[in-house]
């Protein structure tokens, strides 16, 4: 690729001028600034990053239904490759609690971000827009090489000594200060480079679709997905440079000895610590949190646009209110930045406070109800297609329905204080993420595979992934809610047996047998639910070779410019200049041969002209 | 393949990428300084007044510095200016300036920072507390270190006043100033101006240095294109001129970071 090129050429000519050189190994799957190269390093890297972190949270199952018992099949290797921490195969509670903070750190900032933000957007959004390649391609490449580092500094720390960091991923201080091992400060400087990471490609995203749109591509013919890559971006890039200020202070303290985070007169283990003090715990949520809260609509703004893309592609006809989607997004997208207290109503901040952001809580609720309402009007009177993507979309409608009339009772702090650090929580945001986004996720996979390679994948052992995975995801997630209005506190390394009725039979408010029972149930739900991901990986490598090769480039017969163009796009992307004459959406518009009508077709005047 | 728009602006939205790209970025710098401004002000609202320094820099250098760069945010626009003009022997002229400005405000900040490593307050067993310098100017001592080193008393030079006193304090010059020796079994806690010393200087550091570390940075850019980056300007002058611009407008965004830590932290 020639970016040095000495003259620029208008719009047309560049998209035509496509070259086909030869820039060997290493430039053009390694170290490329190919937009859709970087797309699939990012996707690969996410689901592997997804894999681990799922494993991890097997093994704390596993401890959690049954405490101080050696793990099975795993224990030994466990033992050989971490040491004393696993004695005997049997996770120690120190164990558990890395294992704790680093699912949730590697699910959020090393899977599901990267996987619904850099590598769906990296791929798809400059298709959607009639674009070349990414506004700064290079800038591209050093986002994902930011983000690979970030993500090896995380997995390297497990194996220093004592390990991964303790603290959960949100990393409270002052108990992330305090604990005496470095796994927080591996957990920190990798997450300045996932951050920086995050913000190249922020940039780079918004910089893209402003500049980078093919003519005639106005704002409101943009596909909705990439609207809703659009917000995520800003969100991105303004909601993570607090967290990159409280990761670099809380560096100081753990390295320097500051006390930005630490309170006069704190303790440890039992002695005065030998600091000057002063500091504020609460700063450290503010900052996190401030990022904290954003973060939930960067994790499910992506996946409700690819949802929205596979829904009306399925139910073959226009999406229903196109505009409220586009404006309930941006209004998400604003008012993400004035939620984020509602995560610290017993921090004693004050009630005044927390009247504000349970208000503000209430009103965030209102677009994201009307981007679903739309979504399920959108299915009326659908002649629908069930294929594998479509079940993936309608089922993440009422898992993330689920996953958000449950947030409501945690939004008002009277009710979050009965509910507060319960299962309740895990079960509440947990539906939000893994039937919700992770679901718009496999979505995604099985609908732009063809895109990608030119081959189909297969649709039987699709649907047995789907319905494996809606079943067993339930199975995971709905005792938790029982277990958390019980009272079952999360991270606890025995699972709550300390406080169960078998260990105090006489004491009021202990979890009862029945409670704890569904331990057991949830654990072999996880099971089932990972036996159900092998169709999905042996499906995802058989199909690159041996799927059904496409018909045509537009396999599932779409409006949006991505399916314009060969699978897997040339580098440049398009073959022919694109022009962009209707909106995104134009499914079975009366009198039209097709029952669709792709962005770039000229209309019927001026295609006789 | 060539990206449209680098160098030429979009007609729709008047702009080269390259804009919209250093307009995004310092959204996301408001963010990173607004941060740690916040911080700033949730640590000193939650201060004891005692604890609290200030009167500890100086003031003069810093107006100096301040001085130094907004010279540079000057001489920054000047050569590009000149490049608009087509004057390259000018740009060259103004860019040394500005490289020249950056070096000495890193200098100056060089030299306040040692100042404070070797400056220490002294807490000691009966409460009383004293600022001043310890005899042979050690830098970053500590209690713990003295201890090691089995040493039993220091040789200590008060300041005139301690900044607990207040503001007024400073202003007597008639107090007596001469070396007074403490035991070390008599210290409670000792600490030079690090980071460590309290939160003020905690959040001193963590902002000016994130500062100095951008000052480097523009340096570099404006460094590299006023060196091999300027072959350019013979065969691409138009992206050129983007470049000198973008570079520019990030140079006037750390300058106007200074202006609001120069009053936070040295006059507040």
């Amino acid at each position: 690729m020639n970016t040095q090129a000495t003259q620029t050429m208008p719009h047309a000519a560049a998209v035509a001028a496509v070259e086909h050189e030869d820039v060997g190994f290493w430039r053009k799957y390694i170290f490329s600034t190919d937009h859709k190269v970087i797309g699939i390093q990012y996707a690969i890297t996410a689901l592997v990053f997804l894999l681990f972190g799922f494993g991890l949270i097997m093994m704390m199952r596993w401890q959690i239904a049954h405490p101080g018992q050696p793990i099975p099949v795993i224990g030994p290797l466990l033992e050989a490759t971490l040491g004393q921490v696993a004695a005997k195969g049997i996770m120690s509670p120190d164990l558990y609690n890395s294992f704790g903070a680093m699912h949730g750190t590697i699910m959020i900032f090393l899977g599901v971000v990267p996987l619904a933000f850099a590598a769906f957007g990296n791929y798809v959004v400059p298709l959607q827009i009639g674009a070349v390649d990414m506004a700064f391609p290079r800038v591209n490449m050093a986002s994902y090489q930011a983000y690979l580092i970030g993500g090896i500094i995380m997995f390297v720390s497990f194996f220093i000594p004592g390990g991964a960091a303790q603290a959960g991923w949100t990393s409270y201080s002052p108990l992330a200060t305090v604990i005496p091992t470095h796994g927080q400060t591996f957990w920190l400087i990798g997450m300045v480079f996932l951050i920086t990471s995050s913000l190249l490609g922020a940039v780079n995203f918004i910089a893209t679709i402003i500049q980078l749109r093919a003519p005639g591509m106005t704002w409101m013919r943009l596909p909705f997905f990439v609207w809703a890559q659009f917000v995520t971006a800003f969100l991105l890039l303004l909601a993570f440079p607090p967290l990159e200020a409280a990761a670099i202070m809380q560096l100081a303290d753990k390295l320097l000895g500051t006390s930005f985070f630490l309170p006069t007169g704190l303790a440890v283990g039992g002695q005065l610590a030998n600091i000057s003090g002063g500091g504020s715990p609460l700063l450290w949520q503010h900052l996190f949190w401030f990022l904290g809260h954003p973060e939930v609509y960067v994790l499910i703004l992506p996946a409700m646009g690819i949802v929205a893309e596979i829904i009306t592609n399925n139910t073959r006809k226009p999406i229903w209110g196109y505009k409220s989607l586009v404006y309930s997004a941006l209004a998400i997208g604003f008012l993400s930045f004035i939620v984020w207290a509602h995560h610290m109503y017993l921090t004693g901040m004050g009630t005044k406070i927390a009247t504000f952001f349970q208000t503000t809580t209430m009103i965030i609720s209102i677009p994201s109800v009307i981007i679903l309402t739309c979504l399920f009007l959108s299915l009326w009177g659908g002649s629908i297609r069930f294929n594998t993507q479509m079940l993936f979309a309608l089922a993440f409608l009422p898992m993330f329905g689920i996953g958000g009339l449950t947030g409501l009772p945690l939004g008002f702090a009277a009710s979050d204080i009965h509910l507060h650090d319960t299962y309740y929580v895990i079960a509440h945001f947990h539906y939000v993420v893994a039937p919700g986004t992770i679901f718009a996720l496999f979505a995604g996979i099985y609908h732009w595979f063809p895109k990608l390679t030119g081959r189909m994948m297969n649709e039987f052992w699709g649907k047995v992934h789907f319905w494996g995975s809606l079943i067993f995801m339930n199975i995971v997630f709905q005792p938790m809610f029982a277990q958390g209005m019980a009272g079952m506190l999360r991270r606890m390394a025995d699972g709550g047996a300390n406080y169960s009725a078998a260990v105090a039979p006489e004491a009021i408010g202990t979890l009862s047998h029945w409670i704890m029972q569904l331990h057991t149930y949830i654990l072999w739900g996880a099971v089932g639910l990972a036996l159900v991901q092998i169709p999905f990986i042996i499906n995802l490598f058989w199909s690159l070779k041996h799927g059904q090769p496409v018909k045509s480039d537009n396999p599932w017969q779409a409006t949006t410019l991505e399916w314009q163009t060969p699978p897997p796009p040339p580098h440049g992307n398009f073959d022919k200049p694109i022009t962009v004459y209707r909106g995104p959406y134009e499914y079975s518009v009366p009198g039209h041969a097709t029952d669709f009508t792709p962005q770039n077709e000229p209309p019927r005047g001026k295609a006789e002209s | 393949m060539d990206i449209p728009y680098t160098t030429q602006a979009r007609p729709d939205t008047g702009v080269y990428n390259a804009k919209v790209g250093v307009w995004l970025f310092l959204a996301s710098e408001v963010m990173l300084f607004g941060a740690l401004f916040s911080a700033y002000i949730l640590l000193r609202v939650g201060a004891l007044p005692a604890d609290w320094p200030h009167g500890l820099l100086n003031i003069p250098i810093g107006t100096f510095n301040t001085a130094v760069l907004i010279t540079s945010s000057v001489t920054v626009v000047m050569a590009w200016a000149s490049l608009k003009m087509g004057r390259f022997d000018r740009f060259k002229i103004f860019q040394t300036i500005t490289v020249l400005c950056a070096l000495a405000f890193l200098g100056i900040k060089t030299f306040e920072y040692r100042d404070k490593f070797t400056h220490y307050e002294v807490w000691k067993t009966d409460g009383s507390r004293l600022t001043g310098h310890i005899e042979g100017k050690p830098a970053f001592l500590t209690l713990d270190k003295l201890k090691d080193a089995k040493v039993e008393k220091i040789h200590f030079l008060p300041d005139p006043h301690h900044y607990a006193e207040g503001r007024l304090a400073a202003r007597k010059h008639d107090v007596e100033h001469k070396a007074v020796e403490i035991p070390v079994s008599d210290i409670k806690r000792l600490s030079a101006f690090v980071p460590a010393h309290s939160t003020y200087f905690a959040i001193y550091f963590t902002l000016t240095g994130l500062h100095a570390l951008h000052v480097l940075g523009g340096a570099i850019v404006i460094a590299y294109l006023l060196g091999p980056g300027s072959r350019m300007w013979f065969t691409e002058p138009e992206r050129f001129i983007n470049r000198v611009e973008t570079s520019g407008l990030f140079w006037h965004f750390v300058d106007l970071v200074w202006i609001f830590l120069f009053p936070v932290l040295y006059l507040l």
